[in-house]
């Protein structure tokens, strides 16, 4: 009767000072997480909620008041929004497959075993990565100047036989903002495959050829298909970079000619900082670029996920 | 047929290494060239590199913007590390539910862009700076503060002390170190490389960050050196020797660092996919 009384003392003492090592440890873990945690609330989520708020109002500088929907319904009529959405999605849609599809293509021919110089090859490609992006930009806006190097060398070999108006001209500005941005990221997309390739067993290659596939079959039908969760990866990264271009289109063209080749965030940039300040107006504006954020990436996992069955 | 595609191979990435390079190179050239050999196209160096110098640190205040960068980059890469590291071991090695839950609430912050934070990160740091004005609007802390802080290097040192043996956590508190003395005697020494690769790509993307310090800091003598070459880079009538002599400089730090640290970049880089 004793010893049971005893044992069960001894058994309820054990369980309680588990429950305050387990306690104690569950503080301690907590305290490791927590500067990260309210930093992140802070300076991410408070800001967002705070975006949405000031989305609903109106005012110059700091003199707001809420209007309801009316900054939504601005949107749609708003002629230069319109062409900075238009803008980033033409960037968008040609740029990035543009990229992706070299940086396989470069891969691949790096993968190679018997090729030499690689390393050479590979630092070489990668080297872009090193520049910020404000340099490369002021860089590239020289490069692409009416009698910059790149029009110079292009009439030397005759391909064109006046300059072309690479930062004037609404269509050749954006074509030189795409080259601009592929130059500066096809190799940091590149080492990602490099890596994954890695991983990918030769025999299947091997396989492939006895059975007759060309380099360009083994290219779409294994290649692809055995990096599609890290091609998935570099494109949902590249599509919220290229929805959150700034720095080069703000130091290669300004946005311009007229408005050709702004982006969403400049816009926001200009209304809040450039023009009178409309801080409602751009967390409106900057919703629309969360919004479309949220579509392109669930777009992506939809055209990864079908390619499966 | 196997000629032929290396032939093919070495053509392509020929053009590729000669691509990439190709605006170094104008680069390294121009900066030793006179702004009318730059616009002549002149291909090879020259020897105003000293007198192109000269003229850029007459012109702009290229030495304070040179310190203050390095100031911001090297204070956001220390804490950086502190908050992401003790993060991302926190979450690992004290796994539980509730955390487990508060760790995907912080991974959301990925897909937030910058663009839509910059309002209203302005206008916090415009009140405080009416209370506070050594940490509001024209400071240091202002433009580390909102950046430090990234989900991204909280998931990739959470990531890397997956591979970090637990065991001798164990041992060390048998030999009575406290929970924090475990973190910074056993844990921190020996993932060297992994801090090593976290500090490398946080200092880069200090280096180079541009939209946040542009809207932060305005007086002059705050500016890093993105403002400085954007700035100049829109003048009117560009000294091209000058400027890229600038974009040396500033781009010099950074390219030799990736040299050293090459495997570690790269080792930084894929933490998000492994």
């Amino acid at each position: 009767m004793i010893t049971a009384k005893e044992n069960h003392t001894q058994a309820l003492q054990k369980v309680n000072s588990g429950r305050k090592t387990r306690l104690k440890n569950n503080v301690i873990g907590w305290s490791f997480v927590i500067i990260a945690a309210v930093m992140i609330f802070l300076f991410y989520f408070y800001p967002m909620v705070q975006a949405l708020i000031l989305s609903f109002q109106t005012g110059v500088g700091a003199n707001l008041t809420f209007t309801g929907i009316d900054n939504y319904t601005r949107l749609f009529k708003d002629p230069t929004f319109l062409t900075t959405v238009k803008n980033t999605v033409i960037y968008l849609i040609i740029q990035v497959p543009v990229m992706i599809l070299l940086a396989l293509f470069l891969s691949v021919l790096l993968n190679n075993k018997t090729l030499k110089f690689k390393g050479f090859f590979r630092t070489a490609i990668f080297l872009p990565c090193v520049t910020s992006l404000v340099a490369y930009s002021v860089i590239f806006k020289y490069l692409f100047g009416q009698d910059g190097i790149i029009n110079m060398m292009l009439m030397k070999i005759s391909l064109i036989s006046e300059p072309i108006q690479w930062l004037t001209d609404p269509f050749w500005a954006k074509i030189a903002i795409i080259i601009a941005i592929t130059w500066r990221w096809t190799g940091y997309n590149m080492i990602f495959y490099l890596s994954a390739l890695q991983n990918v067993d030769e025999s299947i290659y091997e396989a492939a050829r006895i059975d007759g596939a060309s380099p360009i079959q083994q290219f779409f039908k294994i290649t692809i298909p055995m990096l599609k969760p890290i091609i998935l990866f570099t494109s949902i990264t590249s599509t919220i970079g290229t929805l959150q271009l700034f720095d080069e289109v703000m130091n290669i063209t300004k946005g311009g000619p007229g408005n050709a080749t702004m982006t969403i965030s400049q816009y926001i940039y200009n209304l809040s900082f450039k023009y009178t300040p409309d801080f409602g107006y751009a967390a409106t504006v900057s919703y629309a670029i969360v919004i479309m954020i949220v579509i392109f990436s669930i777009i992506q996992f939809k055209a990864a996920g079908d390619n499966n069955e | 047929m196997n000629k032929l595609k290396s032939t093919f191979s070495y053509t392509v990435l020929v053009i590729a290494a000669i691509v990439s390079m190709f605006p170094f190179l104008w680069m390294i050239v121009s900066s030793t060239n006179k702004s009318v050999d730059v616009t002549q196209g002149r291909m090879m160096p020259g020897s105003h590199f000293m007198q192109n110098l000269h003229n850029l640190l007459d012109t702009v205040d290229l030495v304070p913007a040179l310190i203050n960068s390095t100031k911001i980059s090297v204070i956001t890469t220390i804490l950086a590390m502190l908050i992401a590291s003790l993060a991302g071991y926190g979450f690992e090695i004290y796994k539980s539910k509730s955390k487990d839950f508060v760790f995907n609430i912080l991974l959301v912050s990925m897909m937030i862009p910058f663009a839509a934070l910059m309002v209203p990160l302005f206008r916090m740091f415009a009140t405080i700076s009416q209370s506070l004005p050594f940490i509001g609007i024209d400071t240091i802390a202002a433009v580390l503060l909102p950046t430090v802080t990234t989900a991204y290097l909280i998931f990739f040192f959470r990531q890397s002390t997956k591979m970090f043996p637990k065991e001798i956590l164990e041992a060390g508190r048998i030999d009575g170190l406290s929970e924090l003395g475990c973190f910074f005697r056993i844990y921190l020494p020996t993932m060297k490389t992994t801090y090593a690769a976290a500090a490398i790509i946080t200092f880069m993307a200090s280096w180079n960050s541009y939209l946040w310090p542009l809207v932060v800091l305005q007086s002059p003598e705050n500016q890093t050196i993105p403002l400085l070459i954007s700035n100049l880079g829109s003048s009117y009538s560009p000294d091209f020797g000058m400027i890229m002599t600038a974009i040396v400089i500033a781009t010099l730090p950074a390219a030799i660092i990736f040299f050293i640290m090459q495997k570690h970049f790269v080792a930084g880089m894929m933490g998000s996919v492994k």
